[in-house]
């Protein structure tokens, strides 16, 4: 899976390696994973400005708007594809949002926690779903489609009802205030490159509000977190041991076994992945409305299979990429926004993004088995 | 020193009241391949399993390089050298030649906690390897389930004597092959054999095992029918004792009988 192969140059044509085509970056291009979410990305992004290219969609602010929406949905779609690549679904990743929303919300509010500790503790909620549904997989050897649907609705219901007898309600507000000056609360909280915005909006370069200042303020935290999480992701899957070792356990669970690699442990650590992107985007969400509700999540795990999906990744493991989830992730996000900006009634909007679904899945399952399978 | 490298003394192994070997012995030497032959359930998996370290040995001793050994784990009798090549080969179809080829053992540059898979040095051992073998791989990067059935095997084998085996006990190697990609991968454990390594083949087709083996052990039943070098046996006396010859002749003369009949 790697692009090394171009150590074959044309002088050498009397050696051994004269049969050896110079394989050309066009074709590498057309063998990876990505390469159905990244055309879908195109032509989505062609469909919406021709569509809506005049309406404010591709503003500053409109940009970020779709961008902020592709990155949420991103994180977790970066995290499932990397379980899916290992060979495992994690459905309890809505869930766990709403429940990671709640492990900051009530301690910090109701328990009057410092915020920052409710966060590491609500990561370390993450970390122990994400072992427990690790462990229940690969000890049992249950299905985890089946494992993580029981989490789905253990988490949810324990949210529910956890804050209910806590709270008296189902929503906790009040975070806003806690956020300034804490210590790291503002890393999921703050929009950065404000400089840039400002300096763009006195140039008249962007769209100003009547009192002169920018709309767009800066980078949402989500955008940069999941171009951060995409890079991390792509160079764990494409360059370290680790990685192969997650293409090994999806692949062959008995194969990688037989050969020394640890897929017990891969698989775990990739639950506690899921868990953990759940509770950064519960993070990010959380303070950025300043109140956490149980009902925060549901169904995006089903959004995050589907991006991971159209970026490429098999149902079965072994196959697909991070970079293909992140566009899987701007694809979704694209469409949900741009269709406000469009004529068309937005209760066609799932309609739509069904169609997209399979048409990226068909063009991915083409390529994979063209460079996969022997012709 | 022993000049064997491994010797296999009188192993028995028993399931509950079932007996599934009994006192089989086999010897390899450096640079010899050893057919193991036997019918359908005559003990090959269970000899296989004994070899590897998967089952323990009930009775009888392993003694590698003139040491007696015990195997608790498959690991051990890898670390001492012994290297089993399995029908289902433990490659991914979906991983490149290199990823498979270094799978579970990645060789790794940098400093620690940002250690890199160094695929560059992975991809020219790999392409090195496949090179030698004479398995024109087009790309160390393309996927193993573009390669035929017999490339595969000699991945399979390349890998484990590349990782330092020095006894292969190879699984079935021709059996999902056709005729010409198994005279490839046959080539090739004449090839690992001269180069010094010992090797056990197990296969139930006389007709590959003949031309490459330099001694021959049947097995029959759990029961080992003896070894024997090659100029102590011609084929048709391996066939027929593979076959449990009197079988065989039975069942000539039943279909002759059923002819006969036929004919009338």
């Amino acid at each position: 899976m790697s692009e090394k192969s171009k150590s074959i140059d044309s002088k050498k044509q009397f050696s051994q390696d004269e049969r050896l085509k110079k394989v050309s970056k066009l074709k590498i291009l057309l063998n990876r994973p990505e390469l159905g979410a990244l055309g879908g990305s195109i032509l989505v992004f062609i469909f919406f400005g021709i569509v809506a290219g005049d309406t404010g969609m591709f503003s500053a602010y409109g940009t970020l708007n779709f961008l902020d929406v592709s990155a949420n949905l991103g994180i977790i779609a970066i995290a499932a594809a990397m379980l899916m690549i290992g060979g495992e679904f994690d459905l309890s990743i809505g869930s766990m949002i709403g429940f990671a929303g709640i492990c900051i919300a009530i301690p910090a509010i109701y328990w009057g926690w410092p915020l920052w500790m409710s966060i590491v503790f609500a990561f370390a909620m993450a970390v122990l779903v994400g072992y427990f549904n690790g462990i229940l997989v690969v000890r049992t050897g249950l299905p985890s489609f089946i494992v993580t649907l029981a989490m789905l609705f253990i988490l949810r219901g324990a949210t529910l009802a956890i804050t209910r007898l806590i709270t008296g309600r189902t929503q906790v507000p009040g975070l806003r205030v806690l956020i300034e000056d804490d210590p790291i609360a503002w890393i999921f909280a703050t929009d950065t490159f404000k400089w840039l915005f400002t300096w763009l909006g006195s140039m008249k370069l962007i769209e100003l509000r009547t009192d002169g200042t920018p709309l767009a303020t800066g980078i949402p935290p989500s955008v940069i977190w999941f171009v951060a999480l995409t890079i991390l992701a792509t160079w764990i899957l494409m360059k370290t041991r680790y990685g192969n070792w997650i293409f090994a356990s999806g692949g062959d669970k008995v194969g990688a076994t037989n050969v020394g690699v640890p897929v017990g442990r891969v698989k775990i650590s990739l639950f506690i992945g899921t868990a953990c992107a759940a509770t950064l985007f519960a993070c990010i969400q959380v303070l950025d409305a300043g109140s956490a509700d149980t009902m925060r999540g549901t169904l995006k795990e089903l959004e995050a299979i589907a991006a991971a999906v159209v970026g490429g990744c098999l149902l079965t493991g072994g196959y697909g990429s991070a970079v293909g989830a992140a566009f899987g992730a701007l694809i979704f996000g694209t469409v949900s926004m741009g269709i406000f900006y469009t004529d068309v009634d937005t209760d066609w909007f799932k309609v739509f993004l069904g169609a997209m679904m399979l048409i990226a899945v068909v063009f991915n399952n083409y390529i994979r088995r063209r460079v996969t399978e022997s012709k | 020193m022993t000049e064997y490298l491994v010797e296999f003394n009188n192993i028995s192994k028993f399931f509950g009241k079932v007996i599934a070997l009994k006192d089989v012995t086999m010897k390899v030497k450096k640079g010899e391949i050893m057919c193991l032959l036997g019918d359908n359930g005559a003990g090959k998996s269970t000899l296989i399993k004994t070899l590897s370290g998967v089952h323990k040995p009930d009775e009888g001793e392993i003694i590698v390089e003139g040491n007696k050994t015990i195997f608790d784990s498959p690991k051990d009798a890898l670390d001492i050298g012994i290297a089993t090549v399995y029908q289902d080969l433990a490659l991914v179809s979906l991983m490149s030649v290199t990823r498979n080829f270094f799978m579970g053992r990645e060789p790794q540059k940098g400093i620690p906690f940002f250690k890199t898979f160094d695929i560059e040095k992975a991809n020219k051992i790999a392409a090195d390897r496949m090179g030698q073998i004479g398995i024109d791989i087009r790309d160390p990067s393309q996927a193993v389930g573009t390669m035929s059935g017999g490339e595969r095997q000699c991945l399979a084998i390349s890998r484990a004597i590349y990782f330092g085996a020095k006894v292969l006990i190879l699984d079935e190697p021709t059996s999902a092959l056709g005729v010409h990609q198994a005279s490839v991968v046959l080539k090739y454990i004449v090839k690992a054999a001269s180069q010094g390594l010992g090797v056990i083949l197990i296969t139930h087709n006389v007709h590959h095992a003949y031309p490459v083996g330099n001694s021959f052990t049947v097995l029959n039943r759990g029961k080992s029918l003896g070894t024997y070098a090659k100029r102590d046996l011609s084929r048709e006396k391996l066939l027929s004792m593979m076959a449990g010859g009197e079988e065989l002749d039975k069942l000539e003369v039943e279909l002759k009988e059923m002819d006969r009949i036929s004919k009338n």
